[in-house]
């Protein structure tokens, strides 16, 4: 059985431009939703507050519980959880009103009171606003230490340049480190220490490294991008899951690399282009079924995981898709335009 | 005669090991018990977010143990001047580690120097000056000041140990986070309420008399002479909770000069109370201090709230009673926090219970998605490759012993990212085969036999495998270093993941297909 034929000839390469437009518009309505919304929706892993898994004796009207809430002075939000009327809600509590002790018998008392029904809770989270912010430093420079060291992984596979990348990975690293000692805002940090390791791949001739970081930014920003625009919330496991994407995402984009050095070699003579294209074109079997086959997967976990793992699964089905789209579509033009500027 | 290849060993070691490691556990499970009764006695555990529980983050406030130090050996140095008859004109505080002390008899200063700096050898000894006066200045030496707020973190974590054993939660996990945080895991842990009474609780115990002057209705509209303060009873006193009563501000006995704290009873109401018992120089303080206030009211306060004020009968040596409408629960709590009261005041910086059912549903969810999956995964590898795709779900279902066994070997948790962890190594694990599978048709197509398109797929697909899952495995070694609990958990299992499927496609697969061609001398490749 074949999905792929071995023959199949499309022309990726050509139709760049139309990718460029299409990423560059998700890119802008993922930043432009971001900014609209003042950043990501954070969860109380990063925001504080308190998080309530109260599952009624009988089935109530989410509204009811809105107003039973405001009624006993809790302001926060209510998601109805797992099935329509299954009696399951999910209730944030905002920082400022969860500061109290022993909350969870007070909501549940005040509940019970409001709604004349049995109530218990069936999880409980109380987050200080010390610890998320602690949790918000730790994701970013997870995240941000992640990408050096891939970088460093691949400056020195596919370009030999082992030692350049790691003392280039290894500056950046103590400067952000420094720099974080000394309270610099966090993300501000990245951000700064993103556009310098760009440049300096620019300026040192780290194609290859380039090429898969810009498609790595690109697939973190449309996730992320799409979590703010879905209003889902964002929480250690969507890190998590960001970093695993990043993974995989790079999985997908070294198997091309692989190919085209190879091509590289044995074609000397033909044009790069035509080399890259070849280069997708042979592995897009390979691409179309792995991703596909994950992605199955993932939908399992996102259709039958419940509630508490949806989120999760709906990051990985799509850094997964954007994942497997940029390596073909972001990561190997760069390498092209790269070429091209010899 | 044909020398063992090291490949078939390899994989019967490996995978007889991983079986070895998850029987104990299948056994455990099916006999429904506790801990696994099968040698290596090693256990997979679950997370508190599948199994249930209790997650607690303790602060301790290292700053107030410093400070509170300092406050000690202030007190002290005005009884050493005293006692060396040393006149002080001015004693001062002047921040949490300094404080100084001008002299009236300046023809004395170099003698009080000495004696000074030998008593208090842990601050070094400046001269300066307060308000014109020649002066000497305490500070802390910062040696000190680390040892105190080391000892005090170690204490704190002791005292936590001591009554979660008390507390009798199974299997607890307390340890060191930082260099003033502890983690505290209690497992099965439902009554969330009485934990954090029992463990989060500081149980700093002080003894003030009550300012009977005030009226706490004025004290309630802002009308407080300075000297006293406004307290309240405490919350879950059910007769009392609330009230507002107005204390004198100075404290004149605390918790540390206890020796004994027990529940007792009533004989004759059957009434819980706390019985507390204090030590030599306690005793003496607290003979003193109900000689001198007979009549009066002495409020017993514990962390801020105030449990109870009984009136002052007669001098008082030794022992005390804390009385307060306690039920048995309370009392016990209460005695328990005196006992093993914290050096300096804790917090509960983060929280978070699940209960056991929804922890049970939430494995049973993953299980099913991770059935749901695999079976759609076995099913399309057989499809697409044929006999080869038989291999790779032979690989797959090796992928899920190893990982398994690789939890239950290294004692590691499972988690709930953690299932998904796994259901997502399923996917990419086909990767791995689907890499050496695409370039053996290739080799087949370019009309290789089947020894040569067999040897040159692995080997080409080697490099690109290896290549394209360490960057997994450095995500997922990033994320375990920053991650904690469940998201620990999820780079656990994806790290055994990558490890056991670039094993089994790279060592079992070629195992299998090497036995069908060599041994079984399969001509064609169905793939």
């Amino acid at each position: 059985m074949q999905i792929i034929n071995p023959d199949v000839n499309i022309d990726f390469v050509g139709r760049r431009k139309l990718a460029y437009v299409l990423s560059l518009a998700l890119i802008l309505v993922s930043i432009g939703s971001l900014v609209f919304h003042g950043g990501p929706k954070y969860g109380i892993d990063f925001a504080g507050g308190a998080e309530v898994l109260v599952k009624f004796g009988a089935a109530v009207p989410i509204e009811k519980v809105k107003s039973a809430l405001s009624a006993i002075k809790m302001e926060g939000a209510v998601q109805a959880y797992d099935e329509e009327d299954s009696g399951f809600f999910r209730i944030l509590i905002d920082p400022k009103n969860s500061a109290t002790e022993n909350l969870d018998k007070t909501l549940k008392a005040g509940l019970e009171a409001e709604m004349q029904t049995t109530v218990s809770i069936e999880s409980f989270e109380q987050v200080g606003p010390q610890v998320g912010s602690d949790m918000r430093e730790k994701a970013l420079l997870a995240m941000f230490f992640a990408l050096l060291f891939i970088t460093v992984y691949i400056s020195g596979r596919f370009e030999l340049k082992w030692l350049l990348s790691a003392a280039m990975a290894g500056g950046l690293a103590f400067l952000v480190y420094a720099l974080h000692l000394v309270h610099l805002s966090i993300p501000i940090l990245m951000v700064a220490a993103l556009v310098v390791s760009l440049v300096l791949f620019y300026l040192l001739s780290l194609k290859y490294a380039m090429g898969a970081i810009v498609a790595l930014i690109h697939d973190v920003t449309i996730t992320v991008g799409l979590f703010s625009i879905f209003g889902k919330e964002f929480s250690l496991p969507i890190i998590a899951a960001i970093l695993t994407i990043i993974g995989y995402s790079l999985n997908d984009t070294i198997i091309v690399f692989d190919r085209i050095r190879e091509n590289l070699r044995k074609y000397q003579k033909r044009p790069m282009a035509e080399i890259v294209n070849r280069s997708i074109n042979e592995t897009l079997s390979r691409t179309i079924l792995t991703s596909g086959t994950t992605l199955v997967v993932v939908a399992a976990l996102f259709v039958l995981g419940g509630g508490i793992i949806h989120d999760f699964a709906f990051a990985l089905l799509v850094g997964i898709a954007v994942g497997t789209y940029s390596s073909i579509f972001v990561a190997s033009p760069i390498l092209l335009a790269w070429q091209k500027r010899k | 005669m044909k020398t063992l290849s090291w490949r078939p060993i390899v994989v019967l070691v490996v995978l007889l090991a991983a079986l070895v490691f998850v029987l104990p556990t299948l056994q455990m499970v099916s006999d429904k018990k506790d801990q696994p009764t099968l040698w290596p006695h090693k256990k997979i555990n679950l997370g508190l977010d599948l199994q249930g529980g209790m997650h607690l983050v303790l602060q301790v406030d290292l700053a107030k143990a410093v400070e509170s130090a300092v406050d000690r050996s202030y007190d002290d140095l005005r009884s050493f001047l005293r006692q060396n008859h040393i006149r002080p004109k001015a004693l001062r505080r002047i921040d949490p580690t300094t404080f100084a002390v001008s002299l009236a008899d300046l023809e004395k200063f170099p003698e009080s120097k000495g004696l000074i700096a030998d008593e208090f050898r842990d601050y070094t000894i400046d001269e300066s000056d307060l308000d014109g006066d020649r002066a000497l200045e305490l500070k802390l030496k910062s040696s000190e000041a680390e040892n105190i707020t080391r000892l005090a973190f170690e204490k704190a974590i002791m005292k936590v140990r001591n009554r979660v054993d008390e507390y009798g939660a199974r299997e607890p996990d307390i340890r060191p986070q930082g260099e003033d945080r502890i983690v505290v895991q209690l497992p099965g842990v439902i009554d969330a309420e009485r934990a954090r009474k029992e463990i989060g609780r500081t149980g700093n115990l002080e003894f003030k008399l009550v300012d009977e002057n005030t009226d706490p209705r004025e004290a309630l509209k802002g009308n407080l002479p300075s000297g006293s303060e406004l307290k309240y009873y405490r919350k879950d006193d059910p007769d009392m909770a609330g009230r507002a009563i107005v204390l004198k501000k100075e404290t004149l006995l605390t918790g540390d000069y206890l020796s004994e704290a027990r529940v007792q009873f009533d004989p004759s109401s059957g009434q819980p109370y706390v019985g507390i018992k204090f030590n030599t120089k306690g005793s003496r303080i607290f003979a003193q201090i109900t000689e001198e206030n007979i009549n009066k009211q002495l409020a017993i306060v514990l962390d801020g709230e105030v449990y109870s004020a009984p009136v002052i009968r007669s001098k008082i040596v030794g022992e005390g009673i804390i009385e307060g409408n306690f039920n048995d629960d309370s009392a016990k709590s209460l005695a328990l926090v005196l006992r093993e009261a914290f050096p300096t005041p804790v917090k509960i910086l983060y929280e978070k219970s699940v209960g056991p059912s929804l922890g049970e549903d939430s494995i049973r969810k993953g299980l099913f998605s991770m059935l749901v999956g695999g079976v759609l995964v076995i099913l399309f590898m057989v499809l697409y490759y044929k006999g080869a795709g038989i291999i790779a779900d032979i690989a797959l279902t090796a992928n899920i012993v190893l990982i398994a066994g690789g939890l239950a070997a290294f004692n590691a948790t499972l988690t709930l990212p953690g299932i998904a962890g796994i259901i997502l190594t399923i996917g990419m694990a086909v990767d791995a085969n689907v890499l050496i599978y695409e370039r053996i048709r290739e080799e087949l197509r370019l009309g290789k036999s089947v020894r040569a398109a067999l040897d040159a797929g692995f080997e080409r697909a080697s490099l690109t495998i290896l290549d394209a899952n360490i960057t997994t495995l450095i995500a997922a070694l990033v994320l375990f270093q920053f991650g904690s609990g469940p998201v620990k958990g999820f780079a656990v299992t994806l790290s055994l993941g990558v490890v056991a499927s670039v094993f089994t496609a790279l060592v079992l697969s070629r195992t299998i297909f090497e036995y069908l061609v060599t041994k079984r001398r399969v001509k064609t490749l169905s793939i």
